[in-house]
């Protein structure tokens, strides 16, 4: 029998029971909306998690002072940060390393003309910028000599120029930090969110120098180093290498703790991917069982429906129907039903998610491999809960069949 | 000539339980193309049996069946199933039409079962050829809520020989049917065998087997009687004297 001919006797089927078709489909369709919905919220998560690890840099491994460290501080930098020398002994002596930037932050209001901005200050070196991949829009970038000089130069994040600015083009003004005059040579691209959930935008960015003479006083010790390595291969070297090399450094005895912290981008990355992929999976799960039992709906309705139509199986029996062609006359009902709902279901779960992206503010993606394995999901649930119900029909002995009333 | 329907000592014994009903008892029959046979007898004589093993819906237990020179008495169910789509027509006694389904539709059903199928043009061109063949033609895209009660069995007529044949195997055509409609449809059924078309039917109502032109008589699965039909009825002299026999009764009211 031809596919189109098959095709056209199911949905002329289940046209004759509108309700009942739509009813029988509620199951599928709620179920694979939820999947739909679950999955477009979850990967619009992770995107934009995604983006927030790919803002930090590539192959990046970050060296932070560890405050958990019981007792007192040992040796001059512990527990307070790190010394130049820190810095560019990780630079000279660990291989695989790109480049290298100290990291020092100072608070302080922002002040231009009439309006003042209270925004992170951080100090870092020029390689900075091309370690975190974050692009200069307009002026430049500062020198080596600037940050051997502690120039009086800052960059500026978008929210400082929009603050401070009102997003006109503020290169070549003087804005003051603690009354300190400070020439803005550049503004930066967007970066949006933090993993931690912070504006990184809303950063002025000095040479480090700078930032310990011109601002913090002799007090300031470089916070954090945040270094680039060669390849991810690399990473985990890398931190075992600045780990041997700063314990030298520190003088910390064997058994000791460590007086820092490294964490490399991949353990940053497990860490928050890891929560959602247990959220996704417990989803899968409860849509998995919400799915089984649309099938089992289905798989109801299509015994009753083979009950109802035993006359009309032995008509098309006594008229030369051979057994398979029953079955998948039958067959093709239940699989168009669960398609039929699994279409559906993608539509309002996609429509749902749509609306809980506008409402919620949350971002959403519906993966097209999500709606693809939803229609053969919905495809197999048919095959599966329909064949049992099919081969009731095919079995049927037409002479049977045909006195039934 | 070959016979169409050639059936030599079957039985037929269905095995329910502990007691073997005996059916269809060593019954020898042949019918010859052309022939318009009447099976008759009473309910549990085993014409019931007979007519599903004609029509290939059922298997003798033993005995040879030669149905258009094939033997079709060892065939497995899907050989039977094309053997029926192919060589049979059938006609059931409450018309057996899907229901909300248009005349036209109804009659291409067996067409979908076609092996190897037929083409959208030869479809098309043999339900126009069978719709004209029992006046269907402006009724084609009614459904049977809509028909009349001999319209719907026209139609039954008409999907029986869509698929064009040897047989054509009625039970019970005129057992829902009043009168006037039985005698319509009976000729229906004569014109089509005037038109070379071989027909059987199963029957208890001696007046409708008058119409055919041989009658075989059935009791405890044995064929008692097997003769051609003496003063034969024709559907037109009988439709002229019911309507004689109704303006006698208006005029007497």
């Amino acid at each position: 029998m031809r596919f189109f001919a098959i095709l056209r006797i199911a949905l002329n089927a289940l046209r004759r029971n509108k309700m009942r078709t739509v009813l029988t489909m509620l199951g599928i369709i709620i179920g694979v909306s939820a999947v739909i919905a679950m999955v477009s919220i979850g990967t619009g998560a992770r995107a934009q998690l995604e983006a927030q690890i790919e803002s930090m840099g590539q192959n990046i491994v970050s060296v932070f002072p560890n405050f958990r460290r019981g007792g007192v501080s040992s040796g001059a930098s512990g527990g307070e940060g790190f010394t130049v020398g820190d810095c560019d002994a990780i630079a000279s002596e660990v291989p695989g390393v790109v480049a290298i930037s100290p990291e020092v932050r100072a608070g302080g209001q922002a002040i231009y003309g009439n309006k003042n901005w209270s925004a992170s200050v951080y100090g870092v070196n020029s390689d900075y910028l091309q370690i975190k991949s974050w692009n200069v829009v307009s002026g430049s970038n500062f020198s080596e000599q600037e940050v051997r000089t502690a120039a009086k130069v800052v960059l500026l994040g978008k929210t400082v120029v929009t603050e401070l600015f009102d997003g006109n083009d503020p290169v070549g003004e003087i804005i003051r930090i603690r009354n300190v005059p400070f020439v803005v040579m550049g503004t930066l691209e967007p970066k949006g969110a933090s993993l931690m959930g912070s504006d990184q935008d809303d950063a002025i960015i000095m040479p480090y120098t700078s930032a310990m003479k011109r601002l913090a006083g002799n007090r300031a010790a470089i916070r954090s180093m945040i270094i680039q390595s060669e390849s991810p291969a690399v990473m985990s070297l890398v931190e075992q290498e600045v780990t041997t090399l700063l314990r030298q450094r520190h003088k910390i005895q064997d058994g000791a703790d460590d007086d820092f912290m490294v964490r490399t981008q991949d353990q940053i990355n497990e860490f928050a991917t890891g929560t959602s992929k247990t959220m996704t999976a417990l989803l899968g799960a409860v849509a998995g069982v919400s799915l089984v039992v649309g099938g089992i709906g289905i798989m109801n309705i299509m015994l009753v429906s083979v009950t109802e139509r035993t006359r009309e199986i032995g008509i098309r029996m006594a008229v030369g129907a051979k057994a398979r062609d029953v079955l998948v006359q039958f067959l093709t009902e239940a699989v168009v039903l669960s398609l039929l709902g699994g279409g559906l279901g993608i539509a309002l779960g996609m429509g749902t998610s749509a609306i809980i992206a506008s409402q919620m503010n949350w971002p959403t993606l519906t993966p097209g491999n999500a709606i693809a394995g939803a229609f053969a999901f919905s495809a197999a649930i048919g095959i599966f809960f329909g064949f049992y119900p099919a081969r009731k029909a095919a079995q049927l002995d037409p002479i049977e069949a045909l006195r039934y009333e | 000539m070959r016979p169409i329907i050639d059936l030599q000592s079957i039985n037929r014994v269905y095995r329910t339980g502990a007691v073997d009903i005996h059916a269809v008892r060593d019954v020898s029959l042949t019918i010859h193309p052309g022939e318009f046979v009447a099976v008759m007898g009473a309910s549990g004589s085993g014409k019931s049996t007979m007519m599903n093993t004609l029509g290939c819906l059922d298997q003798p237990t033993s005995g040879l069946f030669l149905l258009d020179g094939i033997d079709v008495s060892k065939l497995s169910p899907e050989q039977r199933a094309e053997i029926r789509n192919q060589k049979i027509g059938f006609v059931f006694q409450g018309f057996n039409l899907l229901a909300r389904t248009t005349a036209r539709e109804n009659i291409e059903l067996p067409m979908l079962y076609a092996h190897p199928p037929l083409s959208r043009r030869e479809q098309e061109e043999r339900v126009q050829h069978v719709l004209e063949l029992t006046g269907l033609t402006q009724r084609a895209d009614h459904v049977p809520s809509q028909l009349s009660g001999g319209q719907q069995q026209r139609v039954a007529i008409a999907r029986a020989l869509v698929m064009k044949p040897a047989l054509l195997l009625a039970d019970e055509p005129t057992g829902n049917l009043d009168t006037r409609t039985s005698i319509e449809i009976m000729g229906a059924f004569q014109d089509l065998n005037e038109k070379g078309i071989t027909i059987a039917m199963v029957t208890h109502e001696l007046d409708i087997a008058q119409y055919c032109k041989r009658n075989i008589i059935m009791r405890d699965g044995r064929i008692i009687s097997d003769r051609p039909v003496e003063n034969r009825s024709w559907a037109a002299t009988e439709m002229k004297k019911l309507e004689s026999e109704q303006l006698a009764a208006d005029l007497a009211s």
